[in-house]
């Protein structure tokens, strides 16, 4: 059997244009487009790469929902057995949009998705987890190792064939560890290692540790009278009907609401769609996770200067620490710009 | 994220969250004990004036870690 | 001290009428054995069974696995169980290489485990290729659970002994004779004085009721970590008195082949000054876990150790221990390998590790615990099969009625045993 494949390309590789065509509408094209061609040979008799979808790298990035929907519209006409994007190298946008249709793909369809890119592209940390990416040098004179690879990891997933670990079929790991049995038994690996610690040669570990970045504590507040507090909270509280729909867990996006005419939450104003505790008591009382009633009381009292006019909030549950991060410098950054002096971040 | 708010906006960010060694973990600065997952900031188990009461004194803690200069991760218990 | 281990190699299991081997086949006298385990009272009935490598045959739930071996000065084996108290490590030892005593009985706990002769789950235990007698028992009525625990650890200790004894007595002769020889440290810094000197910090879980491990018949969990020479722990000096999860018990077989202690051993003398072996603890309080780590580091800091390897029995809160041990030594300066498993959820996506510390820089992967296995209906279950409902790593919907099983490598006896005695290991993909 031949299995049916749809391949995701650009707007520059398509040969439609550079930057000045960036932002070109999604568009399908029967058949093979540009690297597709070459990709196609790779593939072989086993697979055949039915048609082609195009979008412009700024279209994609700006509109994404917009986008995404279009192209998934068109992929699914095909009702492919596989799904391969880019390779997108190190271009940022291209990355997403490989990433995000891929994962999208997958998650749709069902079937295996694989794209490829340089490890330090951003579409990396954010859909590693979601599809297979194939690790590309950073720029596109890697196409002629890139393409092979991608033809092969994609050969193997649509087969069904056994996959060895992520570093020897050559694509960035999804997050998931699996046990293979190796030639040596965990005793001797263990000496082994040692030996080459000792020796000071190198050596792989067999699991790195999880790192967590710290950072300096900011400078105390010098002045709470007079002081401007934010309140941010993970506990997904958010206005009744979920206005934004801030997922009920990994959030992909928080919400900012104007909180300046309200002395405190209240149930029938405020909700938790938090997946991850007993919302029980956030229904009833929305103020024992976002301290709005205390806060206005300690702000009349002249306790603290002001209450800052908007509520940060998004759901802290499954959260990509990527997410999270970004989440956290876009918030900070506004809350810098607005002359914030400090912030109270509940989480549950 | 607290972390990146904090490293972003350049303030201190008083974190009240109950699970205080993954606060550690991952970067918190000022961290404040809260009671319990489902209702950080407050007890509704001692009825509206207590529940309002614990409130009030976390917050005078949250307003304490914020005032306070620190030079590594701390966590601000009740005295 | 020099240690001679007598192997006779078995190739077949039967029951006859002398225990003896016959041209590599063991044969047991089964009245005579069931007489010698039925002296313990706390038993209402024993049984055995035989199951031979390649068979259809289940065994389920597993307590321990126990070598058969004895003392050929007829000091019997098991200093503190089965033997006289007094040093081990020297002298020679019949081994019958190839056997094993399993015992089995109703559940006692949660975290005994199942061992498969054949099938997908055969590779993940050392005991599908083993010719194992299976002591199968029933407990008096209420007995205690420490009790019953007690009563089958010791019990197959005993028939362990047995069997070797028996064959030692009726002429059994050893096929291969292997040495394990080595003085003290300082006599060894003196031969070698350029090799880098290496400890070996065995972790042994020591938490309470089927969490315990004994040294010379002592219970480790009150004690405070030591130091042994090699030979002691290859010859009995060590006694399993656990199911952490069935994956990770090091069984009272995988003391006396402690594979890292073999593998520094083989080393010794050509790459590393093997100094020892310092038995230690996994406290459930957060000082016991301090005290252990600063005591092995202390230990191995006396001997001058350049490099350690540390190997865990458990995962969850000894994690913390073992985060500990690579902080201190990597902190002195001692180089440290260590060997755990990983427990990282169905999928593989969770964290594998309940703590982290950037020092643990050289790890060891045993296998993910929770990995699932489909295993297929055996022909045979010796013991109870409705207890998968009930082991760490199996659930009710486990078993399913036509005897085949969906259950985590966690319900496999050893499969990811941080001693090192397997050749499983974690990828990421």
């Amino acid at each position: 059997m031949t299995f049916k494949v749809v391949h995701y390309i650009n707007q520059f590789y398509a040969g439609i244009g550079g930057e000045e065509k960036a932002d070109w509408k999604p568009e399908v094209r029967e058949g093979v487009v540009g690297p597709g061609m070459q990709l196609a040979k790779l593939l072989g008799e086993d697979a055949k790469i039915v048609a082609t979808v195009i979008c412009g790298d700024g279209y994609y990035g700006e509109h994404t929902d917009e986008a995404r929907a279009a192209c998934l519209e068109m992929i699914g006409k095909y009702k492919p057995d596989l799904f391969i994007a880019g390779p997108a190298f190190n271009a940022g946008r291209y990355g997403f949009a490989c990433g995000d249709i891929s994962a999208s793909v997958g998650a749709k369809f069902g079937i295996h998705t694989v794209t490829a890119m340089y490890p330090e592209n951003p579409g990396v940390e954010l859909y590693h987890k979601k599809t297979y990416i194939v690790v590309t040098p950073d720029s596109a004179r890697g196409m002629g190792k890139a393409l092979p690879a991608m033809a092969a990891l994609a050969l193997k997933l649509v087969k069904g064939e056994k996959m060895g670990p992520a570093r020897l079929e050559g694509y960035i790991s999804r997050g998931m560890r699996k046990s293979f049995f190796n030639e040596k038994s965990g005793a001797e690996r263990a000496a082994e290692m040692l030996l080459a610690k000792l020796k000071g040669e190198p050596f792989r570990t067999e699991y790195e540790m999880p790192v967590f970045n710290k950072i300096p504590p900011a400078p105390a507040v010098k002045d709470l009278k007079h002081a401007t507090i934010a309140l941010v909270s993970s506990g997904g509280v958010v206005p009744v009907g979920n206005p934004d729909h801030i997922r009920v867990s990994s959030a992909e996006s928080y919400g900012t609401y104007d909180i300046s005419k309200l002395d405190a939450m209240t149930p029938e104003t405020f909700q938790s769609v938090h997946g991850g505790y007993d919302r029980t008591f956030v229904n009833e009382n929305p103020n024992v996770v976002v301290p709005l009633d205390v806060m206005r009381e300690f702000e009349k009292q002249g306790v603290f200067g002001k209450l800052y006019p908007y509520f940060n909030t998004t759901t802290g549950t499954g959260t990509a620490v990527a997410f999270a991060e970004k989440f956290g410098r876009e918030i900070g950054a506004k809350l810098k710009k607005d002359g914030v002096d400090a912030v109270i971040f509940t989480s549950t | 994220m607290t972390r990146e708010i904090e490293k972003a906006s350049g303030v201190p960010v008083v974190q009240i969250a109950t699970i205080v060694p993954i606060m550690l973990t991952v970067g918190a600065n000022r961290i404040v004990p809260g009671v319990a997952i489902p209702h950080p900031v407050g007890n509704p188990a001692l009825g509206p004036e207590g529940d309002k009461e614990v409130r009030r004194e976390l917050i005078r803690r949250a307003f304490k870690a914020m005032t306070t200069e620190i030079d590594t991760q701390t966590i601000f218990e009740k005295e | 001290m020099r240690l001679e281990l007598h192997k006779v190699h078995i190739s077949g299991l039967k029951f006859g009428a002398k225990t003896q081997v016959e041209k590599g086949v063991l044969c047991v006298n089964k009245d005579e054995a069931a007489a010698l385990v039925a002296e313990d009272k706390r038993f209402a009935s024993v049984n055995f069974d035989i199951a031979c490598p390649g068979d259809k045959t289940r065994i389920i739930p597993v307590k321990d696995a126990v070598e058969p071996r004895v003392k050929l000065d007829g000091k019997g084996y098991f200093p503190g169980f089965c033997a006289k108290m007094g040093k081990v490590g020297e002298g020679k030892t019949l081994v019958l290489d190839g056997a094993a005593v399993i015992t089995c009985g109703p559940i006692v706990a949660f975290q005994e485990g199942f061992i498969d002769m054949s099938g997908p789950a055969a590779p993940y235990t050392p005991f599908s290729a083993t010719f194992n007698l299976v002591l199968n028992v029933e407990p008096v009525k209420d007995l205690e659970k420490h009790q019953y625990e007690t009563a089958l650890r010791e019990a197959g200790l005993k028939l362990g002994v047995y069997l070797a004894k028996s064959c030692a007595a009726n002429g059994t002769e050893a096929d291969e004779v292997q040495v394990f020889e080595k003085g003290d440290t300082f006599e060894e810094a003196k031969k070698y004085p350029d090799l880098p000197k290496v400890a070996y910090v065995c972790m042994n879980i020591t938490q309470g009721l089927l969490h315990d491990t004994y040294l010379y018949g002592a219970d480790l969990r009150p004690s405070l970590p030591t130091l042994l020479h090699p030979n002691e722990v290859l010859d009995g000096a060590m006694v399993s008195g656990n199911c952490v999860s069935a994956c990770d018990k090091n069984t009272t077989w995988h003391h006396v082949h402690n594979p890292i202690v073999q593998a520094l051993y083989s080393r010794h003398g050509k790459d590393i000054n093997f100094l020892g072996v310092i038995p230690t603890q996994e406290s459930t309080v957060l000082d016991g876990k301090i005290r252990a780590a600063q005591m092995n580091l202390s230990i191995a800091q006396q001997l001058g150790a350049d490099g350690v390897i540390v190997s865990e029995e458990g995962y969850g809160n000894p994690d913390t221990d073992l985060c500990l041990n690579a902080k201190y030594f990597e902190q002195a300066g001692i180089k440290a390998v260590l060997v755990s498993d990983e427990s990282a959820g169905t999928d593989g996506a969770s964290q594998s590790l309940a703590d982290a510390t950037p020092e643990l820089t050289g790890f060891i992967s045993t296998g993910n615990v929770n990995e699932m296995i489909e295993v297929p209906a055996m022909d045979k279950v010796i013991g109870h099969p409705e207890a998968i409902a009930l082991l760490s790593g199996g659930a009710e919907e486990s078993l399913r009625p036509d005897g085949s099983m969906y259950v985590e490598l966690q319900s496999i006896i050893a499969s990811t045993a941080e001693i090192g005695f397997n050749k499983l290991g974690c990828e990421w993909i």
